[in-house]
């Protein structure tokens, strides 16, 4: 497998950066030939990791928020977003469907949404230093004239 | 984002465009501002022309449930498009009782 592009963006943990991150990443992803609900899987998860940035892992605070984006020949794009916050203390239990410490709100549904949009999630998180997820998700190859024919 | 209609004792807020967190807390503030004032028997919330929602979304349904259960009326969720419905099963929202396929 081998990486075939690459973005990386970084921008302020401020909610209204949230369309732009979702927005960025759909544009990227575009060049693997998505269907309208895989780029709709896509969007919403990295809606989720963003918002996760923004209400836990910065909470009051403001900081940058990381996304490097990669698309593989297998057609597969993986995506990796960063805070530098406060950490997830129970990894597990930030994961279950439903439990939430962002309040009356809040679903408590941002990890079971990636994993149920994306293949792949990943989390990893150091207490007082940050959280990063890692999600993939295959995007099935469609039929395409034209590059079969540069392709001879 | 938000336009509502009141009659009949239904306040109606028909939701459009992306909603997120950032958006959610506006709209939220906007439901609930009327619906405080308006004591509502029915509160619709219409996703008809809803673009694109994340668990914001779902949030925002379950705190205005919760809202309107303490001011004694009741909660519809009307016109969710087709690619909104893995979300929201997803959610387990269904066992509220609280959604519409289709408008009355």
């Amino acid at each position: 497998m081998n990486i075939t592009n690459e973005f990386s963006l970084t921008f302020v943990s401020k909610s209204l950066n949230e369309g732009f991150a979702r927005s960025a990443v759909a544009s990227f992803a575009l060049q693997l030939d998505p269907t309208i609900n895989e780029l709709a899987d896509i969007k919403t998860a990295v809606s989720e990791a963003v918002t996760n940035c923004i209400v836990h892992g910065y909470e009051f605070e403001q900081g940058q928020i990381y996304i490097n984006g990669k698309i593989t020949d297998t057609n597969k794009i993986i995506l990796k977003i960063r805070d530098k916050g406060r950490g997830i203390e129970n990894i597990e239990k930030a994961m279950e469907p439903l439990f939430t410490t962002g309040g009356g709100e809040r679903a408590g549904l941002g990890f079971a949404v990636m994993q149920s949009f994306m293949d792949k999630v990943r989390v990893n998180s150091i207490v007082g230093k940050g959280t990063t997820v890692v999600m993939e998700k295959s995007i099935k190859k469609s039929y395409n004239y034209t590059a079969d024919r540069e392709n001879g | 984002m938000i336009e509502t209609t009141y009659q009949n004792k239904t306040l109606t807020a028909f939701l459009s465009g992306d909603i997120d967190h950032h958006n959610a807390g506006e709209i939220r503030a906007r439901i609930d501002g009327q619906a405080e004032n308006l004591h509502p028997k029915k509160l619709e919330l219409d996703f008809a022309k809803v673009k694109f929602m994340d668990s914001s979304g779902i949030g925002l349904i379950m705190g205005r449930y919760r809202q309107m259960s303490l001011l004694g009326g009741r909660l519809e969720v009307v016109n969710v498009p087709k690619n909104l419905e893995r979300l929201m099963s997803l959610s387990g929202i269904s066992s509220l009782g609280v959604l519409k396929s289709q408008k009355n």
